[in-house]
């Protein structure tokens, strides 16, 4: 026991002190995009041609930039002639309609807290299930080292559970392959209502990578009602934190 | 017993077409079990489109000693008696084949579905099912134990914790595991008929997600076919690069498994620690490139971002600090007998079993194979920089976490080496159009072992077949015979020894 304490002292306290500080991360980290202000060369359309997914698109010189097909790839800041489009350091992304993750010119993300009554249950604590739906376990290992000491998810009153009955809210990430469809309806339905479900990731969000496979449903939207929407490929653990508090209304 | 002479390979180095041995499958069956009797092991075994809607076989043997790969092929209609009868490493391989091309490997012990999809080539079916009938995953036939007090446990495809799903059947009497069978499947993306329908500004990210713990191991395999095709040679700077991406993939994962194996015995110090240190390692590669999982650094023809001297300074401080904290954090398990207790002889995998199983990565060399794609066919940066093979005799969870130990060790200092002598030199070459009908073969020791691409392309340059072998196709099986005769509630403690992944092996 002198041992593990001793360790432990050497080691120090790692809790990092989130979201009362804002979290350091590193120059080269890539969250919320910037769209180029002014209109774009109409005949350019070179950041539409590089996307794999199809996030971008930039019709009449007006690039929009789909949050929830983007992979992060940045593939599209290099294609960019004028290099008008960038990611920023911004982690905070998650948004209550999939609508509002479409960006244009210039568009905030909005936050307004949806009126739900669902919400105000969860306020003091929040038990998630959660399903890896055909991902490829990244955003599965992001949402895990939330429980690590560094992020210490509990001490938010949040907690991921076994079983689908003590559970308030789902965490799906995956495309949601046709394989696992079956198995995330079943533990849906395991769910007592009231129940709240948040898509994880790119591909639980639009199919990310594999979008329009006929293996994948294209995300989780095509089988169950979504609540929340957390973009990335896969989001930073602190996008998906920061997803979690805004969902429990922290 | 003399064979026909096969195409006799270096790891990523182009073949033309024609130079594939094309023989009988008498014949290649000869070659198979010649080749792993003299020592070799399957690295692919696996089927493609031939002509009049026959199916091409290739086979891959990777021969550690000579540091060569043996390839050949035979074309197969809708049957062929089945080599695993005699070779009982090509038992997965050949249940794929059945599944995907829908061709039957005759005398096959235990043919089933691997991943539930139809086959790629319409209106055959290695099971005689209707085209338009249902079917769904892990609905099969299980090997059943019958006797008074067996039981049968199902878990899956849903588990309790946050992790990939899958499907494990026990044969149980009591505590005691007869025999356990893995049902896998649930995360099947389709992603290697895609590599050759969809557009390729997908192929990064479909190869960066194959499994999204293994970004730089898939990633470095795919490029380094990439630039065998078009003859490109990747600048040293870049090389050494994707070395310290490589090795610190090792490190997170490695440090991560060692925390959860504690954690499966309960002991939570190690758990904690290594929880925190494993993310370390993840942000370390993010300030590389600015994903924790190496996205977007490894590309065709070098790397994406540079280490700056400033730079690689600043990691080589941050990994003295961070491996002092490992190293107190890992002694901590070693010096605790009474979770060492619970590693030793649990989940034993014998050499021999190993070899015949062939297993490959930690897995093998916990069991005392030397086995290390780095060492045995080597590229990159490890044809100069070479890091030793990490093995141990005894099989168990405990060599399994030894082994794991002994690796996070010398990938340190490698990485220490590396940051202290970066090359100067450009970070990319652009890489041109593919060599028109070739074959190439590559390989590259990820954290779980060794990672296999071969692509072959057509008379335009473009892919004609790509094939992946993930680490864990090989090493479902061990995990499977390693419950064997233990006790079911050792199951989560030998699955995290072996740490496969799901979406690798379902691609």
């Amino acid at each position: 026991m002198l041992k593990e304490l001793l360790e432990r002292i050497r080691q120090g306290h790692r809790t990092i002190p989130y979201p009362v500080e804002a979290p350091a991360l590193p120059d080269r980290f890539r969250g919320r995009p910037t769209l180029p202000l002014a209109p774009c060369e109409p005949s350019c359309r070179a950041c539409e041609a590089i996307c794999p997914t199809g996030a971008v698109t930039c019709p009449q010189g007006k690039p929009s930039l789909d949050l929830g097909r983007c992979l992060f790839c940045a593939d599209c800041t290099t294609a960019c002639p004028t290099g008008a489009l960038s990611f920023t350091v911004q982690h905070r992304l998650s948004v209550w309609e999939r609508q509002e993750l479409i960006l244009g010119q210039g568009t905030p993300l909005t936050t307004k807290k949806p009126e739900d009554a669902r919400l105000r249950l969860i306020r003091r604590s929040l038990k998630l299930r959660q399903v890896s739906a055909g991902g490829c376990s990244a955003c599965e290992a992001d949402i895990n080292v939330l429980g690590t000491p560094g992020f210490d998810l509990g001490r938010f009153g949040i907690q991921i559970v076994a079983s689908p009955r003590h559970a308030d809210a789902l965490l799906i990430t995956g495309p949601v392959t046709e394989n696992m469809r079956l198995a995330l309806e079943k533990t849906y339905r395991a769910m007592p209502p009231p129940r709240l479900v948040v898509a994880v990731g790119a591909c639980a969000i639009s199919g990310g990578p594999y979008r329009d496979h006929d293996t994948t449903h294209n995300g989780v939207a095509g089988v169950l009602p979504v609540d929340l929407w957390i973009p990335g490929c896969p989001p930073h653990p602190l996008t998906i934190l920061d997803g979690l508090l805004k969902l429990k209304g922290a | 017993m003399s064979t026909d002479p096969m195409l006799y390979l270096r790891n990523g180095q182009r073949a033309a077409r024609r130079d594939l041995p094309w023989v009988s499958v008498e014949e290649f069956r000869k070659q198979v079990a010649h080749g792993i009797g003299q020592g070799a092991r399957l690295a692919a075994l696996f089927g493609m489109p031939s002509r009049e809607e026959n199916v091409l076989l290739i086979a891959v043997l990777a021969d550690g000693d000579s540091g060569a790969f043996a390839i050949s092929s035979t074309e197969v209609g809708d049957s062929y008696p089945a080599i695993t009868p005699d070779c009982p490493q090509a038992h997965w391989f050949e249940r794929e084949i059945a599944e995907q091309w829908g061709v039957l490997p005759e005398g096959h012990p235990w043919l089933k579905p691997i991943r539930f999809h139809r086959a790629v080539r319409p209106g055959r079916d290695a099971w005689g099912r209707a085209a338009d009938a249902p079917f769904a995953p892990g609905v099969t036939d299980f090997f059943r134990v019958e006797g008074e007090e067996i039981h049968e446990v199902a878990v899956g495809p849903v588990h309790a914790g946050v992790i990939e799903p899958g499907h494990f059947r026990f044969q149980c009497h009591g505590e005691r595991v007869f025999h356990l069978e893995v049902a896998l499947g649930y995360q099947h993306r389709g992603i290697e008929r895609a590599l050759l329908t969809q557009p390729c500004s997908r192929f990064l990210p479909y190869v960066e997600t194959l499994a999204g713990d293994t970004t730089i191991g898939h990633t470095t395999a795919y490029c380094q076919l990439i630039e065998a095709l078009a003859d490109c040679t990747v600048p040293a700077r870049a090389e050494m690069i994707r070395g310290l991406a490589l090795e610190l993939e090792r490190l997170a994962n490695h440090v991560g498994d060692l925390g959860a194996l504690a954690g499966d015995v309960g002991y939570l110090p190690t758990l904690s620690f290594c929880g925190r240190l494993r993310g370390e390692f993840l942000n370390m590669t993010a300030s590389i490139c600015g994903s924790r999982f190496g996205r977007s650094l490894v590309r065709p023809g070098g790397v994406c971002f540079d280490v700056e001297p400033s730079r690689a300074e600043e990691l080589l401080a941050r990994l003295e600090k961070v491996m002092r904290d490992v190293t107190g954090a890992v002694n901590l398990l070693w010096e605790t007998p009474s979770a060492l207790a619970r590693f030793e002889d649990i989940g034993v995998v014998s050499r021999h079993m190993a070899a015949e199983l062939g297993l490959v990565g930690l897995a093998a060399r916990a069991s005392g194979l030397e086995r290390d794609a780095r060492f045995d066919f080597p590229t990159g940066i490890f044809r100069m920089a070479q890091i030793p093979v990490s093995t141990w005799q005894s099989g168990d969870v405990f060599a399994r976490a030894w082994v794991r130990w002994l690796e996070i060790q010398r990938s340190a200092a490698f990485i220490g080496e590396q940051l202290r002598s970066l090359p100067d030199g450009p970070l990319r070459c652009t890489c041109t159009a593919s060599a028109p009908d070739s074959l190439v073969v590559s390989m590259v020791e990820g954290w779980r072992g060794e990672i296999c691409h071969v692509a072959m392309t057509d008379s335009t340059g473009q892919l004609a077949h790509y094939k992946i072998v993930d680490p864990s196709f090989h090493n479902w099986m061990g995990l499977a015979l390693a419950m064997r005769n233990q006790e079911i509630s050792d199951f989560p403690l030998c699955n995290k020894s072996f740490n496969l992944s799901y979406c690798g092996h379902d691609l």
